[in-house]
């Protein structure tokens, strides 16, 4: 598929950690407004893209535009305002140290942004925190919790495209539930796009509009949400990965 | 609604009241450990005694009374006096100043230049780490004593050089504990979160780093305090230290050497100064291991 | 007679606030079947397979007014005969074999080990048990990674070890703790099913302890529904989706589906049971 202008522009990208390559010949395009998935088994590099993106894994070679534009091989000022990153982990996600005030409040401070306090209130409403939450620290807050501080952090400086590193695995299924709905519904509000890393791909057709399968640093398939929920998928892995995560479906199908 | 409502709420109303909340948090619990509340009730005797020294001490640390010399203790002369004739108890009650300002700028000057070096050597890595961590190396691997007799042998004998000599000295260790303490979290998704915030180095650093070491660099340095007396005390009691008539607590000792076998208390009672105030700084160092372990404050 | 009978197991850790009860309350009896205990953090349910194992720690109390195993009483018992039924006739999975295999020593010396333990065995005999053992969780050139050291396997051979490892003194009942939430998808199916083909082959009983509702379905007869320390719950697991409770049924209904059509997944309302 190809796009005029796409939001997120990866070409014959290579990326490297030292002397072993994670990532082979990546290329694909994210439409503005789009949701994408990456998927894969551990090991697949899908993780690696998105901190490629960031400027967080620097040494890669090919093409990565966002919006547009190139990106450097490190993070920058100007980028940080397009674009963020909401982590898997709602544990090591948080300064440990820092009241969920002062970890919202710092971008805006590096930014040198006005209407501080106002700011960090009204994010606290937007993703559903209470206002008593704001000068608590994080090891008072529960996992869920601490994940709605993360995606409030991301959407700090309204950038227009959120990465996403398996955003919920950390979870429980019902606290996965309100994160998920939080995550479409700020999409829906703010024209966000999304690129989303998952390993859970009833989550993708739950939250996505697109997916790529990964393998071993490759793409083997790029698929529509629509094939993915019926099933019509193209690779032999792919068709694997389908029937494992959804064994009641497939099993009356089986001989 | 009172004080301690106030400090324990659990949703605070502002910054302040959050961080007084967490600091009340730790001193409750350091008051609930036996040893770390006898510690910090040794210290707060040494700074009381520093702070009213003049008032406390009932006769002048230097005032000389060559009729009254090497009196046992009594309760004229609590300590007894020495070679001089001068009130044993009041001269170690002035000393107390001495102890703090040496520990205290000791302190002040190594603990934030270990911090600062071992941050930054952890945080970049590659060859800034092997630069900085070389030097550090260098000043560990020579004894410490050693070092500080060095330095105070070339910048000159008296209690300025002896604080920056050990100052020096002091720094290396905590440099290594920060560098190991930042190695720990300088991958963590907190600080890679900041730097995609748009935050510069200096600042993930400053302020999402350092904090995370203060903790640690705090327990060492109470825990080495002890230490640092006993450096100053042996510079002292080496004459390289304060100068007569000065009453530091190892020159004390080292002008009671003289009269040890048959005027004992000369030299004990700034020993014995020495190892109480030792043992409140290493009581008070158990007690915020405790405290300040980070995974403490998780608990339910 | 059943292999283990719990009547009103109760976990009891104190806090700033007072005493909470992490298990409130659990009784369950346990045959040579396949029981599962569902929940979600904090639900008590890991506590549950901890205190049967007496592995709760103090400040932790444990309290039950029974608690057979084989007709034996578990309360009371010393450290020693505690020691003697945990890993031999009571074992456990945990769910990282990165944490629980020990990093220095090679896998073969560590299920021997396990073995040694509880049953004194001349040299050849033991090391062809753990051939054997190996064997039984499918991995192929036993010899070989035998030699190996806890970092040289990848993680669903690193759970087989543990496997290998938990049975190899022949326990009667598995407890078994997300044995495979750290593992790909792929692994996963292949772990509980070595596991389930295991306990049904040597007539013992499992515990397998989830936070994933399907899951345990799949592998169990029956299953357990747990939340704050209670049990919401206790069902067949062919009637999962027949669940009563409305926790269970907000816990079905909260996971996404793969030809999801929900524009926005049911969120649970806390506060219908909470007072309960």
């Amino acid at each position: 598929m190809g796009f005029d202008m796409s939001a997120i522009h990866l070409k014959d990208l290579n990326i490297f950690y030292g002397d072993t390559q994670v990532v082979h010949d990546v290329t694909l395009d994210v439409a503005p407004g789009e949701s994408f998935a990456l998927v894969g088994e551990s090991g697949s590099g899908k993780s690696t893209i998105l901190k490629a993106i960031m400027g967080l894994a620097p040494d890669w070679t090919g093409t990565i535009e966002v919006d547009g534009k190139p990106r450097s091989h490190g993070p920058d000022r100007a980028f940080s305002r397009q674009c963020q990153m909401v982590f898997q982990d709602p544990y090591g996600s948080l300064h440990p140290r820092k009241t969920i005030d002062a970890t919202l409040a710092e971008p805006l401070l590096i930014h040198g942004l006005k209407n501080r306090d106002a700011r960090v209130v009204e994010l606290l409403g937007e993703v559903g925190l209470d206002a008593r939450f704001r000068f608590r620290f994080p090891h008072q807050l529960s996992g869920g919790q601490r994940q709605r501080v993360a995606i409030a952090r991301a959407l700090a400086l309204e950038p227009k495209f959120l990465l996403l590193d398996e955003p919920t695995s950390a979870l429980d299924v019902s606290i996965q539930a309100e994160i998920l709905n939080l995550l479409k519904r700020l999409r829906k509000e703010r024209g966000l796009t999304y690129l989303m890393v998952t390993h859970n791909l009833p989550v993708v057709a739950f939250m996505c509009d697109r997916l790529a399968v990964m393998r071993h640093g490759r793409i083997e398939e790029i698929a529509s949400a629509e094939a993915l929920k019926t099933g019509a998928l193209a690779t032999p892995y792919a068709r694997e990965l389908y029937r494992l995560s959804n064994p009641e479906e497939t099993a009356e199908e089986q001989p | 609604m009172s004080l301690t409502t106030w400090l324990t709420d659990d949703a605070p109303a502002s910054r302040a009241q959050a961080n007084l909340g967490r600091a009340y948090d730790i001193f409750r619990r350091l008051c609930r450990n036996p040893l770390a509340a006898l510690g910090m009730a040794i210290l707060l005797v040494l700074v009381l005694c520093a702070a009213f020294a003049p008032w406390i001490a009932p006769y002048s640390p230097i005032g000389q009374d060559l009729g009254n010399r090497l009196l046992p203790p009594s309760a004229a002369h609590w300590m007894g006096t020495d070679e001089l004739g001068r009130d044993i108890f009041s001269r170690v009650v002035h000393g107390a100043r001495l102890t703090l300002l040496i520990v205290g700028l000791v302190a002040v000057i190594s603990a934030p230049v270990g911090l600062i070096l071992g941050a930054v050597s952890g945080y970049f890595g590659g060859w800034v780490d092997r630069i900085l961590m070389g030097i550090t190396d260098i000043f560990l691997s020579l004894p410490k004593l050693i070092l500080a007799l060095a330095f105070v042998a070339a910048l000159g004998p008296g209690i300025e050089n002896a604080i920056i000599a050990i100052a020096i000295t002091a720094w290396p260790p905590y440099a290594r504990l920060a560098r190991a303490e930042t190695l720990t979290f300088r991958n963590a998704e907190f600080v890679q979160a900041a730097r995609l915030a748009g935050g510069s180095h200096a600042r993930v650093i400053g302020l999402h780093i350092l904090p995370l070491c203060t903790s640690s660099t705090i327990i060492r340095v109470t825990l080495d305090m002890a230490g640092i007396i006993l450096t100053a005390a042996g510079l002292g009691f080496l004459g390289l230290g304060a100068q007569p008539p000065l009453p530091e607590w190892g020159a004390m000792i080292s002008r009671g050497r003289a009269f040890i076998l048959d005027q004992w208390w000369v030299a004990t009672m700034p020993g014995f100064a020495i190892i109480v105030v030792s043992l409140g700084f290493c009581f008070l160092g158990d007690g915020l291991r405790d405290v300040l372990d980070p995974k403490s404050g998780d608990k339910a | 007679m059943s292999l283990l009978d719990i009547q009103n197991l109760t976990v009891t850790f104190p806090t700033p606030r007072g005493p909470v009860n992490v298990v409130d309350g659990v009784s369950l009896a346990l045959g040579q079947e396949r029981l599962g205990i569902v929940g979600e953090s904090g639900s008590g349910k890991s506590m549950t397979g901890r205190a049967i194992l007496g592995l709760v720690r103090p400040p932790g109390k444990v309290r039950a007014d029974r608690m057979l195993f084989e007709g034996q009483e578990l309360q009371g018992l010393s450290d020693r005969a505690m020691r003697k039924i945990r890993g031999a006739r009571i074992s456990m999975v945990m769910q990282d074999p990165k944490f629980s295999l020990n990093p220095v020593m090679t896998v073969g010396r560590q299920i021997e080990e396990a073995l040694r333990t509880h049953e004194s065995l001349p040299r050849r005999a033991l090391k062809a048990r753990v051939v054997e053992m190996l064997d039984a969780v499918r991995i192929h050139d036993p010899e070989r990674v035998m030699r190996l050291y806890p970092h040289e396997v990848s993680g669903g051979m690193g759970q087989r070890i543990m496997i290998a490892m938990m049975l190899i003194p022949r326990p009667r009942i598995l407890i078994a703790d997300e044995p495979t939430s750290a593992l790909d998808v792929s692994v996963q199916g292949q772990v509980l099913d070595l596991i389930d083909e295991l306990v049904r082959e040597n007539g013992m009983g499992l515990m397998l302890v989830s936070h994933d509702l399907h899951l345990v379905g799949r592998y169990c007869d029956r299953v357990m529904v747990m939340n704050a320390g209670r049990v919401v719950e206790t069902l067949d697991a062919k009637n999962l989706h027949a669940a009563q409770h409305p926790y269970t049924k907000g816990l079905l209904a909260a996971v996404p589906r793969m030809n999801e059509t929900r524009d926005e997944l049911p969120v649970l309302d806390r506060s219908k049971w909470a007072s309960t």
